[in-house]
């Protein structure tokens, strides 16, 4: 599967469906659970990881939360 | 190292102080450690304790960078009444490799001081800071 990652190639040599969860493991993301997804130019919810599908050609940026405190 | 022209260094001060008391934030890109850019981001937290940036800007920046060829180099934020130094809290939630974290501290209203750090894991180096 051919896909965009933060703005290059990638290419994920799954057959199997493949959803945003599992992406970022294929993609060796650390802690994931502080990153947010767009898929296509839209925000995930974070309860949408697990059903939301990722296909050939699809756009997927990720980041991590960006805060803190004093 | 991180190199910032005057005009960005007086621009991050200015905004810490416009957001007093609450903290603000933002991002600077640039090339190799030296900024060129400055992005103030939204405190969604609108917290005088806390700060969390607004993901939509956080995706339109890295986009910007990219199409600019320049790379995010600096989270910024501000302490309104505590010294520049990272919270442990700040430390947690250095996510992002490879940038530096300022903090720019309010704490003497009058003498603003501003602190680079490098933050990895637990790991926190000061880095210092050139201004152009």
């Amino acid at each position: 599967m051919n896909l965009t990652v933060n703005g290059k190639p990638a290419t994920i040599d799954r057959k199997e469906t493949l959803n945003i969860t599992a992406l970022l493991d294929e993609l060796k993301v650390a802690q994931p659970e502080y990153v947010t997804v767009e898929l296509n130019g839209e925000i995930l919810e974070r309860d949408n990881f697990e059903s939301t599908v990722v296909r050939n050609g699809d756009t997927v940026e990720f980041l991590y939360f960006m805060g803190g405190g004093n | 190292m991180i190199k910032i022209p005057q005009n960005i260094y007086d621009d991050i001060i200015a905004h810490a102080k416009k957001g007093f008391p609450l903290e603000v934030c933002g991002i600077l890109g640039g090339l190799d450690g030296v900024v060129s850019e400055i992005y103030p981001m939204t405190n969604t937290d609108a917290s005088n304790e806390h700060f969390m940036m607004d993901p939509r800007e956080q995706f339109t920046v890295v986009k910007d960078l990219r199409a600019k060829g320049l790379e995010m180099s600096v989270i910024y934020h501000s302490h309104p009444e505590t010294p520049a130094r990272p919270s442990e809290e700040d430390i947690r939630l250095a996510l992002t490799p490879n940038v530096s974290y300022i903090i720019v501290s309010l704490a003497e209203p009058n003498n603003p001081v501003l602190r680079s750090f490098k933050i990895s894991g637990n790991q926190v180096e000061p880095e210092a800071v050139e201004i152009l």
